[in-house]
């Protein structure tokens, strides 16, 4: 499988990238590399074998639906690039 | 005086515990070590006067007797970990100036033991890379030049820095991460000790995620026991990452020096590549020889699915740090670049923050995981990821104790020498050690010889899950029979 340049834009779209006319014929080429490369996948018989979901064997560890963190609203809020009253400021998005 | 900084850490703690020095002479060894070697670029944030403020407290501690397994080591802190109060960046535009509010988990138990931090160590931008070079810091040059020539040689990736600053001498052991290759094909490009534990045996808590499936954090230092004592210290369940395993955390060191006798170690010929220099196949047979002189069996193995991890790789890890990156969005930490809206403030920042090669897998993580594709290319990786992991099972099943393998194809390369025009090139670096992410095992890489050009090559010993004690013992063997490689200090005067 391969890309076009409209699959480049929408990839770029979906990633939540901006990608300039000038940039996609040289993504799509390196995408294209990438695809190329893993298509020898499809050459394994994968008839029947499970999708690995976990590295090591073990139950999912649940921790006590309990507080035992929080009220640290100006650390949340030190790194923001603009906020105010421990809010993270954006441009309007509800009109 | 003995010098500061070639001492080991085991030989640094004896001296430490005799008052021959004190922690704050060591550091600031160290601290001088590294301004003379700053052209090498491996540290990105060097923190002196943090690191004689934790070496003053932690001298006044062994006065009173209370030195932890680590007092008064300085070490180097790969710019993926989160220190508490101290820029930690993942060597990307996007998080800036970003500092933490709070401590990794790993780096916290080391300054629990009683080591010192000098500084945040260089590493590829969000550790996708094999040379060092993608890190908005620039690339680290390697310590290790070709005989009788000038050429800046990469110390490999993503723990470049982490591997230059050990086998520079700047610092004594560095953490580092290992999400396809990062520890151990550093540590080979640069005759230093990595480790890469089984997955779930150091907590991924406050480290920058990269892909969450494969990334382990591991020490990377210059002998199998310094690398042991720091695993100690480094290792241990984690309330907080639920991908910890709650396992008691032995005491590495006791398995240098164990005898290997009656070990059954696994040859895989799947390994042995068409067109693979002469030189690494003989450092190959060099090490299974020293094994089977120490008492190991040799057996051929075959690992059958081995040509399909780095593809199978290329697939999961995009997919997974597509997912995790998604997180820099300009809101709440790091760069923002102004978008009329939100969207586009979200575009602009994530075109500007991100460089070439996390934009160039983000997207094809993105594509993979895109409806329509999912089944195709993400699901069928993950189903060869568990015929990767039987292979191993089956393995170690018949009765295998470790297995061992070249740990990268090629000695270190230079500056801007590979992937230039296709990233595949680059790629090829990791794959001997990709295997053992896929599979989730531990895997350490040990110096063992030189090539014809003077450069440092290293071989790979892979283990059965949380046999880290075997690949200890194993990797002494090496190293008692390689010795150790130290090279010719070339980049300052050293006080």
């Amino acid at each position: 499988m391969s890309v076009d340049a409209a699959t480049v834009r929408r990839i770029a779209h979906l990633a939540r990238i901006a990608v300039t006319e000038a940039e996609v014929p040289h993504l799509q080429g390196e995408l294209n590399a990438m695809l190329a490369f893993v298509e020898q996948l499809s050459e394994v018989n994968v008839e029947g074998v499970e999708p690995m979901t976990s590295v090591t064997p073990m139950a999912m560890k649940k921790r006590g639906d309990v507080v035992n963190d929080g009220e640290i609203a100006d650390d949340v809020v030190k790194n923001a690039p603009e906020t105010q009253n421990h809010f993270f400021l954006v441009p309007k998005v509800v009109e | 005086m003995t010098d500061l900084t070639s001492m080991t850490i085991a030989e640094a703690r004896t001296g430490l515990a005799r008052k021959s020095f004190t922690a704050l002479e060591l550091t600031d060894a160290h601290l001088a070590a590294m301004e003379a070697a700053r052209s090498l670029n491996a540290f990105v944030l060097e923190t002196p006067d943090q690191a004689r403020a934790m070496a003053g407290a932690v001298d006044a501690k062994i006065a009173k007797g209370e030195g932890g397994p680590l007092a008064g080591i300085p070490l180097g802190i790969k710019d993926l970990f989160a220190t508490r109060d101290v820029r930690t960046t993942a060597c990307s535009k996007i998080l800036g100036n970003f500092v933490p509010p709070y401590e990794s988990t790993v780096t916290s138990q080391l300054w629990r033991d009683g080591a010192v931090m000098l500084g945040k160590l260089n590493n590829d931008e969000f550790a996708m890379g094999s040379s060092n070079e993608t890190s908005c810091f620039g690339p680290v040059v390697n310590p290790w030049r070709r005989e009788g020539s000038n050429t800046a040689l990469v110390p490999g990736g993503s723990s470049g820095g982490s591997a230059s600053a050990v086998a520079a001498l700047l610092c004594m052991g560095a953490t580092a991460t290992d999400t396809g290759g990062s520890i151990r094909q550093p540590a080979a490009f640069t005759a230093t000790v990595g480790v890469k534990p089984t997955y779930g045996r150091c907590s991924r808590w406050g480290i920058v995620a990269f892909a969450s499936s494969l990334d382990q954090a591991g020490p990377i230092a210059r002998t199998n026991r310094d690398a042991a004592i720091l695993l100690r210290s480094m290792a241990g369940h984690d309330p907080k990452d639920t991908t910890s395993v709650d396992r008691a955390v032995p005491d590495y060191e006791a398995a240098i020096g164990k005898s290997v006798k009656g070990m059954k170690i696994g040859i895989p010929r799947e390994y042995r590549l068409d067109g693979m220099p002469a030189e690494i196949e003989k450092l190959w047979s060099e090490g299974a020889a020293w094994l089977k002189a120490a008492g190991a069996e040799l057996v051929d193995v075959s690992l059958p699915h081995t040509k399909y991890a780095l593809p199978a790789y290329y697939i999961v890890a995009p997919a997974e740090a597509s997912s995790n990156l998604a997180r820099y969005d300009g809101v709440r930490y790091g760069l923002r670049v102004p978008g009329r809206s939100i969207g586009e403030l979200y575009e602009n920042t994530r075109a500007a923050g991100f460089g070439d090669e996390v934009r160039r897998r983000v997207m094809i993580g993105t594509y993979v995981l895109s409806a329509g594709y999912y089944d195709a290319y993400y699901l069928r990786a993950q189903k060869v990821r568990t015929l990767i992991k039987r292979d191993f099972e089956e393995c170690f099943a018949s009765g295998v104790n470790a297995i061992l393998t070249p740990a990268t194809p090629s000695a270190a390369f230079g500056v801007g020498e590979k992937g230039g025009a296709d990233p595949i090139e680059m790629y090829l670096n990791d794959i001997f050690t990709v295997t053992v992410n896929m599979a989730g095992l531990p895997g350490i890489a040990v110096p063992a010889g030189k090539d014809e050009q003077g450069l440092p090559l290293g071989l790979q010993l892979i283990g059965r899950p949380f046999d880290e004690e075997t690949l200890f013992s194993l990797g002494e063997v090496v190293e008692q029979a390689a010795g150790r490689f130290t090279p010719p200090n070339w980049w300052g005067a050293k006080a």
